[in-house]
C-alpha cells in the first residue's frame, strides 16, 4: 500500500526541502527596505497557516486512504450509509472562518500601511520621482531637482521615495522586487507607490505587466546612494548633463528600447502623461512611425536589418 | 493585401505546421472518400442532435485542443529551459502564450466539461435528451467553428499576441495592428454564443426534465454542479459578449471604448474581462467538483458525506465568484478600502472550498476504497488541488499580492487549480464514463501509467515555479539572463512539462489500445458500482432514446437501491409506449459554417465577406423559424427489438 503513496510523500519531502533550503535566497523573501520587509512578514505569516492546513489535510488523507482501502482484512467498519456528521461539519466550517479572520487582520493593516510612507522614516520628507512607462523603457523625472533619467533611477538611502507612476501608452507595472511590491502605471492616470531602500546598493527594477514585443527587456537599475552623494549627483546633473530637447523626447516616445540617459531638464513642460493619454501615439503618427502588423510585408522589410540590436536604433 | 501577408511566412516551425495540416486534411479526405464514409459522417455526426454524440464530439475537439495547447506549452518550456535561449523570438513567444491560454480555457477546458455534461446529465436525470436538442447542435457547431477560426490564425494572418486577457490599450489597433487580435475577438465571440446557449439549454433541461421522483435534493452531485455552472454561464457570458463587441468596435469601426485616443478607458476592459473571467474560472472548476463527488462516492462505495453542505458550498462559491474580480488587479491602485473588500471576499471562497475538501475526505472515511484509474485521478486531485487552494488564499492577501502579481507564483497557482482541478477532473470523468460512451473501458494498466506520468510531471513542472515567482521571475517573459539565477528551476520545470507530454501520449495510446483490445461491456453498469441513473440503462451504450421506460426515483443513488434490493428493472412490454424523438438537422452545421465565413471576413476587415456570412446566418435562422418538423416516434416494435424483449 505504501508503495502507492510514495509520490505523495515525495511531494511532501520536496516541499520541505524547498522551504528549508534557504528562504533568504529568494529575493522577495530577502527585502532591502521596510516596504518589502512588511510584505515578507505577511508572506511568511501566511505560509505558516498554509503549511498547517496542508499538514492536516495530508495526514487525514493518508490515514483515511490507508485505513479504508478495499483490500483490508477487517471489513466490519465499512458503513456505506454513513452520510454526515453535524459536529464535524461545523468544525471544518468554523476553523476556516477563524483562519480567514487571522489572515485578514494583518492583511488589512498592511494594505493600509502601504498607502502611506513607511513609518521608519516618517520624520523625513519623501523624495518625489515620477516614473513614466513608454514601450519599452522607463523615464524618471525629478520635478523638484528638475532633472530626468532614462532606464535608471538614483535614490537616497534611508529615505522614502514617493514614486508617481504613469504611462505614455500601454498598461505597465512598476516593480522593484527587493524594495517592495508593484503597482500599475497607466496612461492618463497617476498612481502612487512608496518604497524605501535601507542600504546603499543596486537593485533590479522592471515592468512586470506584459505589454508587447519589448516587454522582457523593459528593465531599469535602481541605485541607492547616500543622501550627500545623491544631492551631489542631482546638482552635477543639473549643471553638466545635456538638456532634454523636444525632438529627443519625441524619439523616446517611439516603441523600442533605449540606453541609459541623463538630462538636466524634464519633459513636464511639454506633456504630463498622467493627464494626457495619447501624446505618444499622436507623436508616432506625426513622425510617421506607427506599429506594423508583425506578419505584414512592411514589418518584415523593417525587421531585416540589425535585428539583434534589440531596437536600440530607436533611441537616437 | 499580399499573399505573404495572408499566409504566415518566414519561420520553419510554421512551415512544418503548414505541411502537417495539409497532409492531415488530404489524409482525412482520402479516408472519407476511399472508405465511402461521407454519408456516414453527415448522417451520424454532422447533423446529429443526440446529446451523447454531441458530447463525444465536444470531448474529441477538446482533446485535439489539449494537444494544440500542449504543444504551445512545450514550445514555451523549451524556450525557457535555459537562459538567453534563441529558440523563439519575442513576438513568436508572445503569440504562443496568448494562444496557449485562450485555447486551454475556452477551447479545451470548457468544451471538455460541457462534453461530459452532455453525455452524462440527461442520462443522470433520466431524460431522453436535452430540452432543446436542435439548440444543442447549434451550441456545439458554433463552439467548434469559433475554435477553428481561432486556430487557423497561426498559419493565416498571424496569431493574437496580447495575452489571453487581451488588456487594452495593448490589444488595440494602436499597439497591436493586424488581424491577430481580430481572430481572438471573433473566435471567442462565435464560440461564446454556443456556450451561452448551452447554459440556457441545460438550465432548462435540469430544471424541467428530471425523472419523476427526482426532487432537487435528490439530484446527483454532478447534476447539481452542472446546474450551478449553467446559472453562472447565463450571468457571466453576456458580459464577455458585450466586452468583446466593444473591443471589436474599437478595432474595426474606430470606436474609443478602451483606446488610448479619444478618451478611451483601458481599466474598463480589465474590469469587464474579469467580471466574466473570474466566474469563468468557476465554470471550469464546479463541474469537475461534481465529477469528483460522483467518482469518490462510487469507488469508496459510500454515500456522499454532507450532501446538503456540498450543494450549499457550490451555491456560495457561485455567488462569491461574481464578487471577487478585482483581485486580478489589486495593483491597479484602486485604494486601500477596495483592496480590503476584495481581499476578504476572495478569502471567503476558501471556506466553502475547504468544506468540500473535508467532505470528500470523509466520504472515504469508513468506506471501501478501490484504486481504479478514475479514483486515482480523484485522489490526485485532492492532494494537488489543496496546494493550489492555499496559494490562492495567499494571493488573496492584497498586500502580499503586490509581490506575487504578474510572477510565476501566480502562474503556478492557477495551473495547480486548473490542471489538478479541471484537467484531472476531465481525465477522471473521461475514464469513468468512457464505457457509457463507447461500450468498453479504457485499459486500467495503461491508464495508471497515464496518471502517474501526468501527475508527477505536473508537480515537477509547476512546483518549482512558486519559487521562481518568489525569486522575482515575471510571467510572460520570453527569456531571462543567466545572472538572474533562474536557470536551474526553469530546467526542472521544463523536464516536468515533457513528462506531462509523455503522459498525454500514453493517454492517446490507451484510447487506441482499448479500441482494439478492451473487453466489450454488456451491462449498463460497467464498473459494477454505479450509483446514479446513467448506470441504469439496459445496455452499456444507451440507445438513442436513452430509456425505454422513464425511470422513477425514490431517493439518492437509485442504482444502489436497485442493486441492493435486487430489483428487476428490465422494461416490461406493457410499459413500452412509442417515444417522441427529434429529427436530425443539417441547419446548425450550415449556420456555423456561415458564422465562419462572417468571422473570417471580419478578421481581415473584408466587409463584403462579413456581410455575406451574416446574411447566410440569418437565412438559416429564418429556415429554422418556419420549420414545421415536430420530430418522429420510435415505434414499440423498434424499442422491443433494441431492448431484446421477448414475450
Amino acid at each position: 500500500m505504501f508503495k502507492r503513496l510514495k509520490p505523495f510523500f515525495a511531494l511532501g519531502l520536496m516541499l520541505s526541502v524547498f522551504f528549508l533550503g534557504g528562504c533568504s535566497n529568494y529575493i522577495v523573501l530577502d527585502p532591502k527596505g521596510p516596504v518589502g520587509a512588511q510584505q515578507k512578514d505577511l508572506i511568511l505569516y501566511s505560509i505558516g497557516f498554509m503549511a498547517l492546513i496542508l499538514l492536516v489535510v495530508y495526514i487525514l488523507f493518508t490515514v483515511i486512504v490507508v485505513k479504508y482501502r478495499e483490500n483490508r482484512k477487517d471489513m466490519s467498519n465499512w458503513e456505506p450509509e454513513q452520510e454526515g456528521s453535524k459536529k464535524l461539519e461545523i468544525l471544518w466550517t468554523a476553523i476556516p472562518i477563524l483562519i480567514t479572520i487571522a489572515l485578514s487582520i494583518p492583511t488589512i493593516k498592511t494594505i493600509y500601511d502601504l498607502e502611506k510612507p513607511p513609518q521608519a522614516s516618517a520624520h523625513k520628507e519623501p523624495i518625489v520621482i515620477t516614473a513614466t512607462a513608454v514601450d519599452w523603457k522607463w523615464i524618471f523625472t525629478y520635478p523638484k531637482q528638475g532633472i530626468e533619467t532614462v532606464n535608471y533611477v538614483n535614490i537616497p538611502e534611508d529615505r522614502t521615495v514617493e514614486f508617481k507612476l504613469t504611462s505614455a501608452d500601454s498598461m505597465s507595472s512598476f516593480w522593484i522586487p527587493e524594495l517592495g511590491g508593484q503597482k500599475y502605471a497607466m496612461p492618463g492616470m497617476e498612481t502612487t507607490l512608496y518604497l524605501q531602500a535601507d542600504h546603499k546598493g543596486k537593485f533590479a527594477g522592471r515592468n512586470s505587466n506584459f505589454n508587447g514585443e519589448g516587454f522582457t527587456h523593459q528593465i531599469f537599475d535602481v541605485n541607492s546612494v547616500s543622501q550627500s552623494d545623491f544631492d551631489k549627483w542631482a546638482k552635477d546633473t543639473k549643471t553638466k548633463a545635456p538638456e532634454l530637447t523636444k525632438k529627443q523626447y519625441d524619439q523616446l516616445m517611439l516603441q523600442g528600447e533605449a540606453k541609459k540617459m541623463t538630462f538636466s531638464s524634464t519633459h513636464l513642460k511639454w506633456v504630463d502623461h498622467a493627464k494626457n493619454r495619447d501624446y505618444a501615439v499622436k507623436t508616432r503618427e506625426r513622425l510617421g512611425v506607427v506599429p506594423q502588423n508583425p506578419h505584414g510585408s512592411k514589418a518584415k522589410d523593417a525587421n531585416n536589418p540589425e535585428q539583434d540590436s534589440h531596437g536600440e536604433s530607436h533611441s537616437h | 493585401m499580399k499573399w505573404d501577408e495572408f499566409f504566415v511566412t518566414g519561420d520553419p516551425l510554421i512551415y512544418g505546421a503548414d505541411v502537417s495540416i495539409g497532409l492531415t486534411v488530404i489524409g482525412l479526405l482520402f479516408y472519407l472518400t476511399y472508405f465511402k464514409k461521407w454519408q456516414w459522417l453527415w448522417k451520424e455526426w454532422l447533423t446529429t442532435v443526440d446529446h451523447k454524440k454531441l458530447g463525444i464530439m465536444y470531448i474529441a475537439s477538446a482533446v485535439l485542443m489539449l494537444f494544440r495547447g500542449g504543444v504551445d506549452a512545450l514550445l514555451m518550456r523549451a524556450q525557457l529551459a535555459v537562459p538567453d535561449a534563441k529558440f523563439l523570438d519575442a513576438q513568436h513567444y508572445n503569440e504562443i502564450f496568448t494562444t496557449h491560454g485562450t485555447i486551454m480555457i475556452i477551447f479545451m477546458a470548457m468544451p471538455f466539461l460541457i462534453g461530459l455534461i452532455n453525455v452524462v446529465i440527461p442520462l443522470q436525470i433520466g431524460a431522453r435528451d436535452v430540452a432543446f436538442p436542435y439548440l444543442n447542435a447549434v451550441s456545439f457547431w458554433t463552439f467548434f467553428i469559433g475554435a477553428m477560426l481561432f486556430n487557423i490564425s497561426f498559419v493565416i494572418g498571424g496569431s493574437p499576441s496580447a495575452g489571453w486577457t487581451a488588456y487594452m490599450p495593448l490589444a488595440g489597433n494602436e499597439l497591436s495592428p493586424g488581424p491577430g487580435q481580430n481572430y481572438y475577438l471573433l473566435g471567442l465571440q462565435i464560440s461564446g454564443i454556443g456556450t451561452l446557449l448551452t447554459g440556457i439549454n441545460f438550465l432548462v433541461t435540469i430544471l424541467k426534465m428530471r425523472a419523476p421522483g427526482m426532487t432537487l435534493f435528490r439530484m446527483p452531485m454532478f447534476t447539481w454542479s452542472a446546474l450551478i455552472t449553467m446559472v453562472i454561464i447565463v450571468f457571466a457570458f453576456p458580459i464577455l459578449t458585450v466586452a468583446l463587441a466593444l473591443m471589436t468596435f474599437d478595432r474595426l469601426f474606430g470606436a474609443h471604448f478602451f483606446t488610448l485616443q479619444g478618451a478611451g478607458m483601458d481599466m474598463l476592459w480589465a474590469n469587464l474581462f474579469w467580471l466574466w473571467g473570474h466566474p469563468e474560472v468557476y465554470i471550469v472548476i464546479l463541474p469537475a467538483f461534481g465529477m469528483f463527488s460522483e467518482i469518490i462516492s462510487t469507488f469508496a462505495r459510500k454515500v456522499l458525506f454532507g450532501y446538503k453542505a456540498m450543494v450549499w458550498a457550490m451555491v456560495l462559491i457561485a455567488a462569491y465568484s461574481f464578487l471577487v474580480w478585482v483581485h486580478h488587479f489589486f495593483t491597479m491602485g484602486t485604494g486601500a478600502a477596495v483592496n480590503t473588500a476584495f481581499s476578504i471576499s476572495t478569502m471567503l471562497i476558501g471556506i466553502p472550498t475547504g468544506i468540500k475538501i473535508f467532505n470528500w475526505l470523509f466520504t472515504m472515511y469508513k468506506g471501501k476504497i478501490s484504486f481504479t484509474t478514475p479514483m486515482l485521478w480523484a485522489l490526485g486531485f485532492i492532494v494537488n488541488f489543496v496546494v493550489g487552494g492555499v496559494t490562492g488564499v495567499m494571493l488573496a492577501m492584497a498586500a502580499a499580492d503586490y509581490q506575487y502579481h504578474n510572477t510565476y507564483f501566480l502562474v503556478s497557482h492557477f495551473h495547480y487549480v486548473l490542471i489538478a482541478g479541471t484537467v484531472f477532473g476531465c481525465f477522471a470523468g473521461l475514464v469513468f464514463w468512457y464505457p457509457k460512451m463507447f461500450g468498453y473501458k479504457l485499459n486500467e494498466r495503461i491508464g495508471k501509467w497515464v496518471f502517474w506520468l501526468f501527475m508527477i510531471g505536473f508537480n515537477v513542472c509547476f512546483f518549482p515555479q512558486y519559487f521562481l515567482g518568489l525569486d522575482g521571475m515575471p510571467r510572460r517573459v520570453y527569456t531571462y539572463s543567466a545572472a538572474s539565477g533562474w536557470g536551474d528551476l526553469n530546467m526542472v520545470s521544463t523536464v516536468g512539462a515533457f513528462v506531462m507530454g509523455i503522459g498525454f501520449l500514453a493517454l492517446v495510446y490507451n484510447i487506441y489500445y482499448s479500441f482494439r483490445y478492451s473487453e466489450r461491456e454488456n451491462t449498463g453498469d460497467s464498473w459494477g458500482l454505479g450509483r446514479t441513473l446513467e448506470w441504469a440503462t439496459t445496455s452499456a451504450v444507451p440507445p438513442h432514446y436513452n430509456f425505454a421506460v422513464t425511470p422513477t426515483v425514490e431517493g439518492l443513488d437509485p442504482v444502489v437501491a436497485i442493486r441492493n434490493d435486487k430489483k428487476d428493472v428490465t422494461p416490461k412490454l406493457a410499459d413500452i409506449k412509442p417515444i417522441h424523438m427529434p429529427d436530425n438537422s443539417g441547419v446548425p452545421f450550415v449556420m456555423a459554417s456561415f458564422f465562419f465565413v462572417a468571422g473570417f471576413g471580419l478578421v481581415f476587415e473584408w466587409y463584403w465577406m462579413g456581410i455575406v456570412g451574416l446574411i447566410g446566418v440569418f437565412i438559416t435562422l429564418i429556415i429554422r423559424s418556419f420549420d414545421k418538423n415536430e420530430g418522429y416516434y420510435v415505434s414499440v416494435d423498434e424499442i422491443k427489438e433494441t431492448e431484446r424483449i421477448t414475450v
